[in-house]
């Protein structure tokens, strides 16, 4: 009996098997996994070496079994850039949120991918900061409210919402930038495929690599977790398209995105 | 021998250079020496003054209030420095640019150096900061004129390398017209 | 005999972290420290090492932070204005324990200040420029040659208590040139093995976290008591100091840095009219050399304390002087024309001597 059950599905050896903390319906746990499956499929967990950054997802060494450096808000890139120069032969990555990412840290990404730092950046875009409370998010869209935009996020004076995967593709040092979500099982896998790529063109040492994940935060937008998932492409993904923006591997059309 | 001096003239007019090759001259004597340059915002035109101490013995401050020596390259140097100067001390400065000495100062040794017309003389206009240092040393004897010519090795950027002869031979006028003067 | 070289302070401290084993420089310009980052740009690739030209300040001490975590023998220089940028960082790195060397070449403040002499950042220096209450090696050399011998030393003892070690320089010493003898960096044997770095796990069983955030009850107090212990262990271990003419001393003078090059002189004239001066001069500002002001003071209680500044280790000279001491302050903050010279703080002595 037993030696014909085959695992077909099980906890990436670089997640550890403890209990989250994140809300539920929230997406970063998803995306933990896609990554954590990213470095089991490169066998680099021995050799990985995670930057947490300030906000949900500070505690990145509570869930990956690798190495990790916790860096100031906004800094991960600019603490990536120093580990990966003393372990060329690593794989580094960032993990960051939009607050830590697009505002508090934008001149450390916009540097780092512009000098082609041969890192890998998982960027979950929630449009608002999920630790502090739901407050607005240099990602925050047009009318949303939030806890700082109580009447809506007005453009005329609180700005318009950065695309950053579209911002870092016109840079000289990055070699892959994308757009993907995770709000459905085949994007999901799309999404796993797509942050593959992103930690082999670091170990390829083919560019700045960086991945902007659409994501779910159902308790600061007020939201069930079904309608908070549903968000992601009623609303988001109109202002943020999923796709490709720059491979510098590619020979014409990326094949990336065919089924979303 | 032991000295401080002060150099103070238009920037342009190489005074860090001599600072620097004095300092430097002095250290391949086995002396202890300090080089300390004032500096600016500017690069170019603007005020240049440093100061430079040789001792035998452990130097302390790099800046001195009433410098023994002072080398003065124009009107505008010696009228703002010239009562600076030490009693006992010497003024060696560039007479080509200066029309007037503040006052007569009995207690100060002077040695009036048409700095600007040996240079031409010596066919390099730019000679002016050697000429001045080749009478100091001349006169003083702080430190030999073969370490100076020594230094020039190290001082000056590679691109300047090929007017070491010139600048040796400025050094030397400089210090003929001062034992002479 | 190595030959002695004419060399500038701010290149001196260069010299000397890279003879260290520093591999990993990061900086971002800014008068009067330029020396360094030029330096290091052309001297890093020719021994295998990394520079980079950050984007900020605040960049530059976070990729410190990366590469020191990495295990890294790792340097960045500012100025004040920088250093206040990075303090940030610097918190961070004194929470997560992360060994590195940060040189503050000094300028005259607040603000942007000027880009004269000044020692303007003691307090910034010594009693923690960022948040959370910590504390950094912070060693003060006072000429050319002891910007390459501390600055060796830095690196030593960043590495053997796990913190960031600051060397706090200033204009003058950055600027000037003096004699330099290079010698050979030869590192502690005992130095602890840095197995808390993050390299990727290479077999570890745990994955090690370089952090500073601690939630779980109880957990923060004691990463602070252990911070505390190693701060003690420091000051028992670490204070370095000069002192010399204090055996029958009237007046004791004290100074760091480059303000004490000019008050060697002053005492040299103050000797030589047969006025009985002797000085303390702080090499470790932090470890404060507590002891030897106490002991000092018992026997001379009339203390002198010169900084390019308005007042700030003055501060720490009368908490450590001896109960009834006469701690008195003469200073100027820097800035064109401030500078003050060994015959100002001549006539210093001779007031503060007879009253």
């Amino acid at each position: 009996m037993a030696s014909n059950v085959q695992t077909v599905f099980q906890r990436p050896s670089a997640l550890k098997e403890v209990p989250t903390h994140y809300c539920a319906g929230c997406h970063h746990g998803t995306v933990h996994r896609l990554v954590a499956e990213a470095i089991d499929q490169l066998g680099a967990q021995q050799q990985t070496i995670g930057i947490g950054s300030v906000g949900c997802s500070v505690l990145l060494y509570d869930y990956f079994d690798i190495d990790v450096v916790e860096a100031p808000h906004g800094r991960a890139p600019a603490v990536a850039t120093g580990v990966k120069h003393v372990h060329p032969d690593s794989v580094v990555f960032t993990y960051q949120g939009d607050g830590d990412l697009a505002a508090i840290g934008t001149a450390e990404i916009i540097h780092a991918a512009n000098r082609g730092e041969l890192i890998t950046v998982i960027f979950l875009n929630n449009t608002t900061y999920g630790m502090t409370g739901g407050q607005m998010a240099p990602t925050t869209l047009p009318g949303q409210v939030t806890t700082t935009s109580p009447y809506g996020r007005d453009v005329t004076t609180e700005g318009h919402p950065i695309r950053m995967a579209e911002l870092l593709a016109m840079l000289g040092g990055t070699g892959f930038s994308a757009r993907v979500a995770v709000d459905t099982p085949k994007r999901a896998i799309e999404a796993g495929r797509t942050i593959l790529k992103a930690f082999e063109m670091q170990k390829k040492k083919q560019g700045f690599a960086f991945v902007e994940v659409l994501g779910a935060c159902p308790t600061n937008w007020g939201m069930s977790a079904i309608d908070a998932n549903a968000r992601v492409e009623k609303e988001m993904m109109d202002f943020f398209p999923l796709g490709v923006y720059k491979d510098v591997t590619a020979d014409g059309e990326s094949n990336v995105f065919k089924t979303v | 021998m032991s000295d401080n001096v002060f150099m103070a003239g238009y920037g342009g007019q190489g005074i860090l250079l001599i600072g620097n090759l004095l300092a430097c001259a002095a250290i391949l004597e086995n002396k202890n020496a300090t080089y300390f340059p004032a500096y600016g915002p500017e690069k170019r035109g603007g005020a240049a003054t440093c100061t430079v101490i040789v001792s035998e013995e452990e130097i302390g401050s790099p800046v001195i209030g009433r410098p023994a020596s002072a080398l003065l390259f124009n009107q505008l140097a010696i009228d703002k420095y010239f009562e600076r100067i030490a009693k006992g001390g010497l003024c060696v400065y560039n007479s080509s640019l200066v029309d007037q000495v503040p006052r007569d100062r009995s207690d100060v040794e002077m040695i009036r150096i048409p700095a600007n017309d040996l240079a031409a003389e010596a066919g390099n206009a730019r000679l002016v900061n050697m000429i001045m240092l080749g009478a100091y040393a001349g006169r003083t004897g702080v430190v030999s004129l073969e370490s100076l010519k020594s230094g020039l090795d190290s001082i000056l950027p590679e691109r300047n390398k090929r007017f070491i002869p010139a600048n040796m031979q400025a050094l030397d006028r400089g210090a003929a017209f001062a034992v002479n003067a | 005999m190595k030959k002695r070289l004419f060399v500038k302070g701010n290149e001196a401290v260069a010299m000397g972290a890279i003879e260290a084993g520093c591999r990993y420089y990061f900086g971002y310009p800014i008068t009067p420290q330029n020396d360094i980052p030029e330096y290091m740009s052309r001297e890093m690739p020719r021994v295998g090492g990394c520079f980079i030209q950050a984007e900020s300040e605040v960049a530059a001490i976070n990729m410190v932070l990366g590469a020191g975590a990495a295990g890294g023998r790792v340097m960045t220089s500012s100025s004040g204005p920088g250093i206040s940028l990075k303090a940030e960082g610097i918190s961070f790195m004194a929470g997560s324990e992360v060994p590195a060397v940060i040189v503050n070449i000094q300028r005259p403040g607040p603000g942007l200040g000027g880009i004269d002499v000044s020692q303007a950042d003691y307090f910034q220096a010594v009693k923690g420029a960022g948040h959370g209450g910590y504390h950094l090696v912070v060693l003060a050399p006072h000429s050319v040659q002891e910007l390459y011998d501390l600055t060796m030393l830095a690196f030593d003892l960043a590495d053997r208590y796990r913190m960031p070690a600051l060397v706090l320089g200033d204009a003058m010493l950055g600027q000037m040139k003096e004699a330099l003898m290079p010698h050979p960096y030869q590192a502690p044997e005992d130095l602890p093995r840095k197995d808390w770095a993050v390299t990727g796990k290479h077999g570890r069983a745990k994955g090690n976290a370089v952090k500073s955030l601690y939630l779980g009850d109880g957990e923060l107090e004691a990463h602070n008591w252990h911070l505390h212990a190693k701060y003690a262990r420091l000051r028992e271990n670490e204070v370095r100091y000069e002192a010399t003419g204090l055996d029958d001393a009237e007046l004791i003078l004290t100074a760091f840095g480059g303000g004490a090059r000019i008050v060697k002189t002053a005492i040299a004239m103050a000797r030589r009219e047969g006025l009985k001066v002797g000085l303390i001069r702080p090499v470790t500002v932090y470890p404060f050399p507590a002891e030897i002001y106490r002991k000092a003071t018992e026997r001379t209680p009339k203390v002198l304390c010169v900084e390019l500044n308005n007042g700030q280790m003055v501060e720490d000279v009368r908490l450590s002087s001896a109960p009834g001491a006469d701690v008195r302050f003469y200073g100027r903050p820097g800035g064109t024309g401030s500078l003050p010279n060994p015959e100002e703080i001549f006539e210093q002595i001779c007031k503060h001597y007879k009253d």
